[in-house]
């Protein structure tokens, strides 16, 4: 079994005070969104190593969480509160999936649980106890492109690439359902992505594309 | 959001069970996809979940008998495919496939589907939530608050079934298709167990809108029941929205015919995207009995099913909309062989 790093014993021993003065900053953090988004410290102050210390809570509050990511078993303590997408990004570092809406309204989150897609932000961390997770990260098996990757690169099917992950996902799933019979079908089994670029007419060719050869291999 | 234990049982008792321990603060959560949004928004504070979604024999798909029954946890995206439904009850399968995306539809059940929180703006625009244009009052969020979207942006609005407190839309699809089917939801709580007819689960928001479904604390639903009548094959759920596909209904209408020739024996009409909750057009089915069905005779079923709408400053629209919706609807229906 391999472990991502986690500290979180050595978290749990962080004391109440300082614990409630973490908890009181997030919740500033609410007030702090309506700022303007300029960061005015030194650019080498800005965090670049992934966040992989989980805020402590109480015992009572939190899971054991024991899941299968990318075929690797990994086990943590999360806050019961954590969603699948935080527990991903945050905690392993898997920062393919993205964070669009929150809101299950955009699909960038979009994984694949027990080989099913879901929108990971409205999944709860503590849902995966015991089943599978794929990212986009896990996606191909090796060096080579998974198809559906290689035909979004064919078909130019992305601009800046943030909706990409969760796309793809949702495609590779889309194709493993049998949805992929149409360009309607296709359409309509894909609406649950939004791309703000507007990369539609590429979509559904890459997915057809994709699809073909998915269904040969 | 608040900090919560989490529990996850296996039986229907155990949940229960866990429910009553928990107290008044204690909720159930199955997919998630309502719930743990509005608590993101910070609407709803629980501090105890109960996860039911691993009760085991609660997912079951039951089409064979004299009935239909739904296990509470089957998942929207099971059932929207079931090909008894697809081919039989067109209705069912139509409200499920058109609902939310295919992510959403493979973490939500169809339990869950029945307690969805509205999508009013002003609901979901309070509280906590760092993405507002601002803070509203709402009568369904802090009663006694105040209702913005009257007098507000009412475009999304109810046309029909709302009070001086409360316009919001009852939000979901499959209550729809069910209300129109006469379908039955079985509980366990606490106190033993129920049927209760799914007309009666859904509350007029009156002067207590913040309370919106009939269960008991701790009731969990178990199934949904739904008999079963010829007319299911020729049926539709008919949804209109801002785009094409994953939008909720600004109209919807849903129809199931028994026709006799080109004329109508018996029809099951009920609507969505204009009421306050899942609204059934008891006058629109009279009226269609013994009728021959043209598109004129539909259109007057449509008009006197949105009778007694009433629009506030940007939702007019919704009358007619709705009326044509459900005559659209009824032409669809017809054309479907029995
Ligand atoms: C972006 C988006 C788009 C959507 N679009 C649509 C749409 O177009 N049409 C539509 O109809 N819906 C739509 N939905 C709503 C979605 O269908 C519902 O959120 C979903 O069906 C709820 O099911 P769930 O299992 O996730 O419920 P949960 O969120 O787990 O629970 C909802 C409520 O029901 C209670 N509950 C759940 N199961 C039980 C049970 N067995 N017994 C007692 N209480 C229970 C919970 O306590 C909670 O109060 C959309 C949702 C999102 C996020
Ligand atoms: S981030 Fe999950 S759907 Fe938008
Ligand atoms: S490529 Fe930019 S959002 Fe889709």
């Amino acid at each position: 079994m391999t472990n991502y790093a986690d500290d979180e014993d050595q978290a749990a021993k962080v004391d109440a005070r300082q614990n409630v003065s973490r908890r009181s900053a997030l919740k500033g953090g609410a007030a702090l969104a309506v700022l303007p988004l300029t960061f005015e410290g030194p650019a080498e102050a800005q965090p670049t190593a992934p966040m992989v210390a989980g805020v402590a809570v109480e015992p009572a509050h939190s899971v054991l969480l024991s899941t299968s990511v990318n075929g690797k078993v990994v086990e943590f303590r999360v806050d019961a509160r954590s969603s699948l997408l935080d527990f991903l990004r945050e905690r392993l570092a898997l920062t393919g999936a993205k964070k669009g809406c929150d809101h299950g309204q955009c699909g960038a989150c979009t994984v694949h649980l027990d080989g099913r897609r879901v929108a990971s932000c409205l999944t709860l961390a503590a849902k995966a106890q015991g089943r599978e997770v794929i990212t986009i990260e896990g996606l191909s098996d090796g060096e080579g492109l998974h198809p559906m990757q290689q035909a979004f690169i064919d078909h130019d099917a992305l601009q800046c690439g943030y909706c990409t992950p969760g796309q793809i996902m949702a495609a590779v799933a889309l194709v493993n359902e049998g949805n992929a019979t149409s360009k309607e079908r296709i359409r309509e089994y894909m609406s649950g992505n939004i791309c703000r670029c507007g990369a539609y007419v590429g979509i559904v060719a890459a997915i057809e594309d994709a699809a073909s050869k998915m269904r040969r291999a | 959001m608040q900090p919560f234990t989490y529990t996850m049982p296996r039986t229907v008792a155990e949940a229960i069970a866990a429910f009553r321990q928990a107290g008044p603060d204690a909720s159930y959560i199955a997919g998630g996809t309502s719930l743990y949004d509005v608590m993101k928004l910070d609407i709803v504070r629980p501090r105890h979940l109960i996860d039911v979604s691993a009760i085991e024999g609660l997912d079951a798909i039951e089409t064979g008998r004299d009935q239909l029954r739904f296990g509470a946890l089957a998942r929207m995206s099971a059932v929207a495919t079931d090909k008894t439904l697809l081919r039989d009850y067109p209705v069912l399968a139509e409200s499920l496939w058109k609902a939310a995306s295919q992510q959403l539809r493979n973490m939500a059940t169809v339990g869950g589907n029945l307690l969805q929180r509205t999508r009013c703006l002003y609901f979901r625009n309070g509280t906590g939530n760092p993405s507002s244009v601002g803070l509203y009052p709402c009568n369904k969020r802090e009663p006694g608050s105040g209702c913005a979207a009257i007098g507000g942006l009412d475009r999304g609005q109810a046309v029909l079934g709302q009070s001086d407190a409360c316009t919001a839309v009852s939000p979901g699809d499959w209550p729809v298709a069910l209300t129109a089917m006469d379908a039955t939801v079985e509980l366990a709580g606490p106190d033993g167990s129920r049927a209760m007819p799914i007309a009666e689960l859904y509350r007029l928001p009156g002067d207590t809108p913040h309370l919106e479904f009939m269960l008991q604390p701790g009731e969990i639903i178990t199934a949904i029941i739904v008999p079963k009548t010829p007319a299911g094959r020729r049926s539709t759920y008919h949804k209109i929205r801002d785009r094409e596909s994953y939008a909720f209904a600004l109209a919807s209408a849903a129809v199931a015919l028994d026709m006799d020739g080109d004329h109508v024996r018996r029809a099951h009409v009920a609507l969505g995207g204009v009421g306050t909750r899942p609204w059934r057009a008891r006058a629109a089915e009279q009226l269609l009995v013994g009728q021959r069905l043209t598109p004129e005779s539909a259109l007057t079923a449509g008009r006197a099913a949105l009778e007694g709408a009433r629009a506030g400053k940007h939702n007019g629209f919704k009358v007619d909309l709705g009326a044509r919706t459900v005559a659209d609807a009824l032409m669809i229906a017809a054309e479907r062989s029995a």
